[in-house]
């Protein structure tokens, strides 16, 4: 698999007190470690084991992601939009590893 | 039932034939709604993270000496759009079948000055994906011509050539057996439209070809190679079947 890629899809602008819908995807093996390779070597296990997201520096959101995880993990959730700011989101993998987006978001009043 | 029904019966169900003006349902008709729902929402469907990594590809020369896919053509959203409806081709002047990761390869070896990225990298299916993107919603056509006449043929053969262990030809269950199940999922009309597809058994973007060679595993016939003349003639087959069916790639499948 190629470089790890992170996609955000959420709206550029909301009203305040809206609830918006933010969407996730990430691109990562996320590999078990339980299974081997064609010549019988065991796969070390590479997996995200932390997603959060920092609203204006506030954590809004946190997963624990694990081995139970299918790969290029999709994480939809939902949000009160209260002031314009930036949205922080990483992605952090077992080996240290961290991604990270900025969407920011304009909150009309 | 008087022999006069029972003809009608027979004619009634034979299959639909290849080169005939209709346009079956795309395989996507024949996912959950859960999974049509994912496939459509471009910020639900994980092929389009390959798509993202082709839109930089698309823009980045590998090298100093090597030059962009964007510094000839431009902006894909126009350069690239209906391309992915054209291909399988013959390129004007030569006797060679080329899909559109074969177009990529060439392109790269002949005009970017690069290496022709391997057949299932993430870099070749990445940037299929992104160039097929360009043609999305657009229908596939695809005709016979003098050109491709004779690679059609052998495509066509092969589709309904008994092969395997198993002893079955395409054209045995993507013919005449659609809509019924095979184990888990149900069996769809073989089209080409929506490749590379994200698979979620391969939890990964594939080729058409690596679905091929899936099937041959599936009935234990021989799998030939990423790019072969069997499977490029084959390809040409099942696109020209799908003819006037909507481009979606990248495709879900299970």
């Amino acid at each position: 698999m190629g470089p790890a890629i992170a996609r955000v899809m959420m709206p550029k602008a909301a009203k305040a007190a809206d609830v918006i819908e933010i969407k996730s995807l990430f691109r990562h093996p996320m590999e078990t470690g339980y299974r081997v390779d064609a010549v019988g070597e065991a796969i070390p296990r590479h997996v995200v084991t932390l997603f959060t997201v920092d609203y204006d520096g506030e954590r809004i959101f946190a997963v624990d992601l694990s081995q139970g995880v299918a790969s290029n993990p999709y994480i939809a959730f939902y949000t009160v939009a209260t002031r314009s700011g930036e949205l922080l989101f990483s992605w952090t993998d077992d080996r240290g590893e961290t991604v990270q987006l900025s969407k920011s978001l304009t909150v009309l009043p | 039932m008087n022999w006069r029904a029972l003809c009608f019966a027979l004619i009634a169900t034979l299959p639909s034939a290849a080169t005939s003006t209709e346009i079956l349902p795309s395989g996507t008709t024949f996912l959950s709604q859960g999974l049509q729902a994912q496939a459509a929402d471009a910020g639900a469907n994980p092929g389009m993270l390959w798509v993202a990594d082709g839109e930089r590809l698309w823009n980045t020369a590998e090298s100093a000496a090597s030059s962009s896919c964007a510094s000839c053509h431009g902006d894909a959203e126009v350069s690239m759009r209906g391309v992915a409806t054209r291909y399988p081709l013959v390129i004007p002047g030569s006797n060679q079948l080329l899909n559109l990761e074969g177009r990529i390869n060439t392109c790269r070896v002949q005009r970017q000055n690069a290496l022709a990225y391997a057949h299932e990298s993430d870099e070749l299916l990445s940037l299929s994906a992104f160039v097929a993107r360009q043609s999305l919603h657009m229908p596939l056509k695809v005709t016979v011509n003098d050109a491709n006449a004779e690679f059609f043929a052998a495509g066509e053969a092969a589709f309904h050539q008994r092969r395997g262990q198993l002893n079955l030809s395409c054209a045995n269950c993507h013919v005449e057996r659609v809509g019924l199940r095979l184990r888990g999922d149900v069996i769809t009309h073989a089209l080409p439209n929506a490749f590379p597809i994200y698979r979620l058994e391969w939890q990964g973007l594939g080729s058409l070809h690596r679905r091929l060679r899936a099937c041959a595993l599936g009935v234990r016939a021989e799998m030939f190679d990423y790019g072969s003349e069997a499977y490029l003639n084959l390809e040409l087959y099942l696109t020209v079947r799908a003819n006037g069916v909507a481009v979606e790639t990248p495709g879900i499948r299970k």
